[in-house]
């Protein structure tokens, strides 16, 4: 697959006091992501053009892909289709990227967010407001044992949430 | 067209806005996760912030905005780096905002933003700050949630 068109819109670095092997087992293991990624489980086979897909608690397909780059513990990279909301699954697919550095005692994980068509920045604004929330609980999660206390997340991003909606049916409209 | 570059990073952490406030505030708790930098100041507006880094000052610089626990913003002028020297001095505020927990019996959530701008174009130091503030912020919140902050290696 050609990669060069996808182009970083969102990217988020966080240092994790664990090994990359922690780091990449929770990425891709059901009942680890569900404890750090809103409730969702990665279903993956972690090989090149691999299925992968997220699914909601209550058993909704929420995000669906395919494994473009698998090379563990360093470097995964899947698209990745909005499913759960009408107005996305329309767009284009995206590309998320996890790039993870060996430090020593440390590791640096880098998650890049990549577009195929240019956006409008309302339509990043899930990205940038979501990816700090699983990231940063997928951080005290791997060095404390457990998430961080269960927030009111969405009180904070429902107007961004509507805006989003609306932006995406103002650029699917215009494709088609 | 603006193409003066900003830098925002968000990090959320399992403390108080209190402690998160002193963690940014006492030289103690920096030193720790600041790669061995005391930021010392009373955080009155218009006071100084000195940065002490093995023993020299390395910032000299300026409180903007001191609410406490929410809200603290200083001028941003490294001076131990000889190619920063002549650029103008920058801006870094640190937004605390709190989010309760779903469940009565468990604790605050706190989301802090730290936006650094005021840069002028070409800067050297936007890339630099870049690196370094996850790298900071990453440690504070271990050192917050663990009692330890992160052991970086370089």
């Amino acid at each position: 697959m050609n990669l060069d068109r996808f182009k970083p819109k969102t990217v988020y670095v966080t240092y994790i006091a664990t090994t990359p092997e922690k780091v990449w087992q929770a990425l891709t293991t059901g009942d680890l992501t569900k404890q750090f990624f809103f409730g969702r489980r990665i279903e993956i086979e972690p090989q090149p053009d691999g299925l992968f897909r997220l699914w909601q608690p209550d058993g909704t397909l929420d995000v669906e892909g395919k494994v473009v780059v698998c090379d563990p513990p360093r470097k995964l990279a899947v698209t990745w289709r909005v499913m759960w909301m009408e107005e996305l699954r329309k767009l284009p697919e995206c590309l998320v990227s996890y790039q993870l550095d060996d430090l020593g005692k440390v590791v640096r994980l880098t998650m890049i967010e990549a577009h195929q068509i240019e956006l409008d920045e309302k339509m990043l604004e899930g990205g940038r407001r979501g990816w700090p929330v699983i990231l940063n609980n997928l951080k005290t999660l791997l060095e404390t044992g457990k998430p961080m206390p269960e927030f009111d997340f969405m009180s904070d991003a429902k107007d961004a949430l509507e805006e989003m909606k609306r932006v995406a049916r103002e650029q699917t409209n215009l494709e088609t | 067209m603006n193409t003066s570059p900003k830098f925002i990073y968000v990090t959320l952490i399992t403390t108080t806005p209190e402690k998160l406030w002193a963690a940014l505030t006492s030289a103690e708790f920096t030193k720790q996760y600041w790669g061995g930098t005391a930021v010392e100041s009373d955080w009155q507006v218009g006071s100084k912030v000195v940065f002490r880094w093995k023993g020299r000052i390395v910032h000299n610089d300026t409180v903007l905005k001191s609410e406490p626990p929410r809200l603290l913003s200083y001028s941003f002028h490294p001076l131990h780096i000889e190619e920063l020297l002549s650029e103008p001095p920058s801006r870094v505020t640190f937004e605390i905002e709190e989010f309760t927990g779903k469940s009565a019996r468990q604790g605050p959530v706190v989301k802090l933003t730290v936006t650094h701008e005021d840069f002028q174009a070409e800067s050297k130091i936007f890339p630099m700050i870049s690196k370094g503030w996850p790298d900071i912020l990453s440690s504070l919140k271990t050192l917050l949630e663990t009692g330890r902050a992160i052991e970086f290696e370089w």
